[in-house]
């Protein structure tokens, strides 16, 4: 069995409905193996992948083409947005 | 074609309003707006001269798509001189006055000189009159709108107008027209008052007609409408949480200005942001945000309409702010939150409530206070210099005290006033100020988005966002993503983006249509509308000439090369948390290479070469 680890998983604008309800702020701690990739995660959380536009790990861009190879640390904090922008 | 071909010569000193043709030869090299407004500045004033003497002029110019059926078309700029940098000032904004300017027959506005009262302008199509204001001066903008429409009887006319922050000569004041939208930047309502013009009332009904290609324009239009309503950011993004989206994520980059950018990171900054603005509050179950808006012509609709909690201190005994109002934009609810370092949702939309209405920047206002409060933890101030407003960090009650007395001009507001730059020079701590030509900055640390250093150090009015977008790139990987930790490529970006947006102020449309559109959806939009062969690469070497005539009026008005550069604590002082942790911003590496591709001499001067190859 691999290791289990806790990551801080964040989901905002949109993407905040795949939350779990007991979510506070947008985050929750989740508990996962060790050798799920990101977009591993983001399949366990039912998040539609196409809508996974920008992808941060501690703040840190994660390209698309990456996240399948990706995989997460202990504490880290996943954190998604659709498309978005401001100014 | 879609000018009216038709300026309005406003002689503030004489009483006069005269009509005159549009210098055409110019529309066709400048297009229109900041562009072609800038033109017209440039040639008109002696670029030395005192801002706030009548010496300077104040241009009010639409573009050629303004009034139009493009998405968007109802912007409107504010061209002058400003007296917060002393640079070229060019403050944009939407609403519905840019459009009705443009529907009552005229493409711009200049007024001139200064008059002994105070007056304001009523127009109504082709008919132009000066009157008197005596009764509206001393009034918010509120008060002076609701005056007007009630004079006029009229509830379509439209109305911009400054408030009593401009008058008391606050540096930074705004023109607000339709009660919440601003040329908010620069002072440019500063120099409105100080030509004792109080507001600009409009009616027009005569129409934009004229375009050059009918059909070929309802085909673009209805393309680019489509496109903006495919696209997820200005389709469904924008409308649904505005900016204001960008709190959480600017943050989780590490590029959140906090506490007059002493940190990166806002500890409080998910209760102060998009999100939490849609969450129902505990006293009335109701969330702060009540609605989305759109100006004119607008398909994208990303405003915000808030109402602030009704058991909220700084409303208790003021039924006039209980109603629906402008709200938070994430510009407005970083400088007066994350970097005052304070939480309140409500006191923020207080706040900016009154930003509107006594037409105050809230970038310039949030970000004088943070040095404020920087200059009183330092104890450089005293309750004793703030007649015994405690301006420490975080403290809400002293953010919106702070607010009224910028709005009245009174006790320590005369100093808030003042803008950041001033404010800090008077008590000995010049190096605390975070502003660049001395406006101050907007909502993105350059430690953690390298290009955005270069784009404001370079920013002709100052440290602005909106020169030059490229966050856009750089975090949310609009057109492309790019990395925000290197300085490799950025003076390219930088300077496509500030020529790209350069020719979008000049159109008439919002620049926040680039996020699903590029020049070449623009372009034919533009063609269709008015001759001149516009093509995307025409657009952009427009961009660029008005970047360079923008240039050579700063360096006329005695800026120089020293001028472009950063407070020493951005390039100093390495970002304590976040994914640019241990940074400075690398200016110098990008700024020799940015002024190579612009064709500048190593002292930042354009070289006679690109200023020929201009037309300039």
């Amino acid at each position: 069995m691999p290791l289990k680890i806790t990551i801080t998983f964040k989901l905002y604008a949109s993407l905040a409905q795949y939350l779990p309800k007991e979510a506070v702020e947008n985050k929750i701690d989740i508990i996962i193996p060790g050798d799920r990739s990101i977009i591993g995660v983001l399949e366990q959380q039912s998040v539609p992948l196409e809508s996974a536009h920008l992808v941060l790990v501690n703040g840190f861009f994660i390209p698309p083409e990456k996240r399948k190879t990706s995989f997460l640390s202990d504490k880290d904090v996943l954190a998604v947005w659709p498309p978005v922008a401001g100014g | 074609m879609s000018w009216q071909r038709k300026i309005l010569r406003v002689n503030l000193t004489k009483g006069t309003c005269e009509p005159e043709p549009l210098n055409m030869e110019w529309a066709h090299l400048f297009l229109g707006q900041r562009g072609l407004a800038t033109k017209y500045l440039a040639e008109e004033i002696d670029p030395k001269a005192d801002a706030l003497s009548p010496e300077n002029k104040l241009i009010m110019a639409t573009g050629p798509l303004t009034g139009t059926m493009a998405s968007t078309g109802g912007r409107y700029s504010v061209i002058t001189k400003s007296p917060l940098t002393g640079a070229i000032a060019c403050s944009n904004s939407g609403g519905f006055i840019g459009a009705e300017m443009k529907q009552a027959g005229w493409d711009m506005i200049i007024f001139e000189g200064k008059s002994k009262a105070p007056v304001f302008l009523y127009l109504e199509n082709e008919k132009a009159q000066l009157m008197p204001a005596d009764d509206l001066w001393g009034k918010s903008v509120w008060a002076t709108d609701e005056l007007l429409h009630e004079k006029f009887q009229d509830p379509l006319v439209k109305i911009a107008c400054v408030g009593r922050s401009a008058e008391n000569g606050c540096l930074y004041a705004s023109i607000v027209n339709d009660r919440h939208r601003a040329a908010g930047r620069s002072g440019v309502g500063t120099v409105m008052a100080s030509k004792h013009l109080k507001a600009v009332v409009i009616r027009g009904t005569v129409g934009v007609g004229n375009v050059r290609d009918p059909k070929a324009f309802f085909k673009a239009t209805s393309e680019g409408k489509k496109t903006l309503a495919d696209n997820a950011v200005t389709g469904e993004g924008l409308p649904a949480m505005g900016t204001q989206v960008l709190m959480n994520v600017i943050n989780e980059v590490g590029a959140m200005p906090t506490r007059n950018m002493k940190e990166v990171q806002f500890e409080g900054a998910h209760k102060i942001s998009g999100e939490a603005m849609a969450e129902p509050r505990e006293s009335d179950g109701k969330p702060n945000l009540v609605t989305n808006a759109a100006c004119f012509g607008c398909t994208i609709a990303c405003g915000r309409i808030s109402t602030i909690d009704p058991q909220h201190y700084s409303i208790e005994n003021k039924p006039e702010y209980i109603g629906a109002s402008g709200g938070l934009e994430y510009e407005s609810a970083w400088a007066l939150g994350s970097n005052v370092g304070i939480d309140d949702l409500d006191a923020l939309t207080y706040a900016n409530f009154l930003c509107n209405e006594d037409g105050y920047d809230p970038i310039s206002f949030g970000a004088t206070v943070s040095a404020a409060m920087e200059l009183f933890e330092m104890g450089a101030i005293t309750l004793e210099t703030t007649e015994g407003l405690d301006l420490s960090f975080g403290s809400a009650e002293a953010l919106t005290k702070a607010a009224e007395l910028v709005a009245t001009g009174e006790g320590f507001g005369k100093d808030l006033a003042m803008g950041s730059k001033r404010l800090c020079e008077k008590y000995g701590h010049p190096e605390i100020s975070m502003t660049v030509k001395g406006q101050e900055f907007p909502a993105y640390d350059p430690r953690a988005i390298q290009g955005m250093g270069l784009g404001y150090a370079t920013s002709n009015r100052g440290a602005c966002h909106l020169r030059g977008y490229t966050v856009s790139s750089e975090v949310m990987g609009v057109p492309v993503k790019t990395d925000p930790l290197t300085t490799d490529g950025k003076p390219e970006l930088v300077k496509a983006f500030q020529d790209a947006t350069a020719a979008v102020d000049s159109t008439g449309l919002c620049t926040f249509t680039t996020f699903a559109w590029t020049l070449e959806d623009i372009a034919p939009q533009v063609d269709a509308a008015c001759e001149g062969g516009w093509s995307a690469a025409s657009m952009l070497e427009a961009g660029e000439r008005i970047w360079n005539l923008e240039r050579q009026f700063n360096l006329d008005a005695g800026l120089t090369k020293a001028d472009d550069t950063l407070p020493g604590r951005l390039l100093k002082d390495a970002a304590k948390t976040g994914p640019a942790k241990g940074s400075v911003n690398r200016l110098h590496e990008m700024l020799p290479q940015y002024y190579a591709l612009r064709g500048w001499s190593e002292e930042g001067v354009p070289t006679n070469e690109t200023m020929g190859r201009l037309g300039l």
